[in-house]
């Protein structure tokens, strides 16, 4: 699997090269700066992009900014941002650029291997993850609006996982549920926040994307 | 905002408002020329020694004359005249003699009759004679033989009796028109004399920032010591604890693999809580979007972020200074956080604006207006809480200001004026 990887500090970007390499991927590209970060997204899109918010110039949101611009040139390039910080303004830009493909997650998430590289496959595999963060901000405002009262305790652990990319599977491994219950619990979901069956949207991203809008 | 394009009716009330206004201030001039003449009348019998005991009254009773004439300045035509410093209670009549402001007030009790009576004075006499044009002229030229004269036309035929009356009218409607202008002049004319002298508007200047310097030092040295206190009792203790846990795993890790294991994923532990330490402090100090993105954006993530429905219209055209968009940030938090806490509100509204020209925004300078307004119960009052009161001194540092307009039932709406200059989105850096 080809990565394209923007990570302007020595250190870490040699790591997650490293750490990329170690799991199988292929690092196509290492930048350290905005412009680059285009140029590389551009001309041979890669099959995954790995993102710091982050990046030279100007050392603001340039990396996010060169990935949004190439997702516009390329629909659906999937990238996984990550940033030392989660602000849910940039979590709504991502997720509204379109639907799927995308990741925020926190740095540090990268400290444990496992669960990153989990990541980066499922966003490059069209998922959407979010991190634990992002995912609890939004159910805290949800619930303190009254939003979320709907769902029951089971549905809020489910979405919440659903919200962080998961499959059924692995919801169903993490709560100890069999997956036919995750699956009763899923539609349930998708009624109670009013999303209709279709074969073109992904159901679970609009789930995600009906809390961020609220 | 042009004053065709009023309604005639309300345009109408105004001007004779000015009129009556004229008037009025005719007739205090006469006042202030009976205290003034009092006043001179003490100076004369100080030889005398009563004159000692009359001047203090006297003075005061001056002061009390102009400090209502600068009042009325502002009331009517918004010039503001700065007051001088009050009058030496104690020092008696050697005290009164040797203040500069008395002086000031006694010449203006002179001056204030015979240049500022006769300015006010003229628009409503035009009125008047107008009026008597119109109204009184027509029912008795007549009766009167051919001395009658109206102005410079003798009336005497029905003819010159109707150019008298267009005449009359005239005269009443540059009445009217010239009475808003005088005022005006009136009042300008009132802050020569009344204003305080230059020196000491500077010196009030100069006590002024001398304050808000010492504040903006005190709260920085504030802010420092929490810092300090944060790294040292957060990041940095569990950085230590971190070091001995991964010591104590580099030991176990021969004797012990299933100990070590779980040391060191508590070392992991450790870690992720100094990096959520450190961005929490991060975030204290300058949140990290508003460096990205600037206010506009910042204040949206804010608004993401709450729990209210919160409408956030932006019109910035580019970057403000850093300390600007930190100031304004840190208000709006504490407007929304105290929203959301004090008032019960829903719904939250907030504009962001830079005036940068127009007629307001001409005489007083550029400058970013925050308006805040929440659909909640009202009742709020800066004396109370120190969140309000906070955000008033921090803006005070930079000239700003906070109005608040909260009456008890709502809704509650917050005005943030802070004096800047907007920079274009390219030159964002300097």
């Amino acid at each position: 699997m080809r990565v394209v990887l923007a990570e302007d500090l020595f250190l870490l970007r040699d790591g997650l090269v490293r750490t990329l390499t170690e799991h199988g991927f292929d690092v196509v590209a290492a930048v350290d700066n905005g412009p680059g970060l285009l140029r590389a997204l551009l001309e041979e899109p890669p099959d995954v992009a790995v993102v710091d918010v982050r990046l030279p110039p100007t050392h603001t949101d340039e990396g996010l900014q060169a990935a949004l611009e190439a997702r516009r040139h390329h629909r659906g390039l999937p990238v996984l941002v990550l940033s030392q910080y989660v602000d849910q303004l940039y979590a709504n830009e991502l997720l509204s650029s379109e639907d799927g493909a995308v990741g925020y997650l926190l740095k540090d998430r990268v400290t444990d291997t496992g669960q990153f590289i989990d990541a980066v496959r499922r966003v490059a595999a069209g998922g959407t993850v979010l991190d634990p963060q992002v995912i609890g901000r939004l159910l805290a405002r949800g619930e303190a609006r009254g939003t979320i009262s709907a769902l029951t305790p089971r549905e809020r652990d489910v979405l919440e996982l659903m919200a962080e990319g998961r499959s059924n599977a692995a919801i169903a491994g993490t709560l100890y549920f069999s997956e036919s219950a995750v699956a009763k619990h899923t539609a349930s979901i998708f009624t109670k926040l009013g999303i209709a069956p279709s074969t073109e949207d992904n159901r679970r991203v609009l789930a995600v994307l009906a809390y961020l809008r609220r | 905002m042009s004053s065709t394009s009023r309604p005639f009716r309300a345009e109408l009330s105004r001007r004779s408002a000015a009129v009556g206004r004229c008037h009025l201030a005719g007739l205090l001039g006469l006042r202030v020329a009976a205290v003034g003449a009092g006043v001179v009348g003490a100076l004369l019998l100080l030889p005398v020694g009563v004159g000692l005991r009359l001047l203090p009254p006297g003075a005061a009773a001056l002061r009390r004359c102009a400090d209502r004439a600068r009042h009325r300045a502002e009331q009517w035509s918004g010039v503001r005249i700065t007051t001088p410093d009050p009058l030496p209670r104690t020092a008696g009549a050697r005290g009164v003699l040797a203040d500069a402001g008395f002086w000031r007030d006694l010449s203006w009790a002179w001056l204030e009759p015979l240049v500022g009576g006769l300015l006010v004075a003229l628009p409503p006499s035009l009125v008047v004679y107008g009026l008597f044009g119109v109204l009184v002229q027509p029912f008795v030229w007549r009766l009167l033989d051919d001395g009658n004269w109206y102005a410079f036309v003798p009336v005497h035929s029905t003819a010159l009796m109707l150019a008298a009356t267009v005449l009359g009218l005239g005269f009443t409607a540059a009445g009217l028109l010239l009475a808003p202008p005088a005022l005006r002049l009136h009042a300008r004319w009132g802050r020569r004399l009344l204003a305080a002298p230059r020196v000491t508007e500077l010196r009030r200047r100069v006590e002024e920032l001398t304050d808000s310097r010492t504040e903006v030092l005190d709260r920085q040295a504030a802010e420092l010591r929490r810092i300090e206190r944060d790294l040292h009792d957060g990041a940095q203790a569990r950085l230590v604890a971190l070091g001995m846990r991964l010591d104590s795993a580099t030991r176990l890790l021969e004797v012990d693999p299933p100990t070590a294991r779980a040391a060191l994923l508590e070392v992991r532990e450790l870690s992720g809580r100094a990096l959520e330490d450190l961005r929490g402090l991060v975030r204290g100090i300058q949140p990290p979007v508003l460096i990205d993105r600037g206010l506009g954006d910042a204040v949206r993530s804010l608004a993401l972020d709450s729990f209210l429905d919160v409408d956030v219209e932006v019109r910035l055209a580019g970057r403000l200074p850093a300390a600007v968009e930190s100031a304004a940030y840190f208000a709006v938090n504490e407007l929304l956080a105290n929203a959301a806490k004090h008032s019960a509100a829903g719904r939250v509204d907030i504009r962001l604006a830079h005036e940068d020209e127009g007629e307001e925004a001409g005489a007083r300078g550029p400058r970013l207006r925050v308006t805040v307004t929440d659909d909640g119960r009202g009742g709020a009052d800066p004396s109370r809480g120190t969140g309000l009161l906070g955000v008033r001194e921090r803006l005070a540092t930079f000239d700003g200001s906070l109005v608040l307009h909260s009456p008890q039932g709502g809704p509650t709406t917050v005005i943030l004026e802070i004096p800047c200059a907007s920079s274009l989105p390219k030159t964002s850096s300097c």
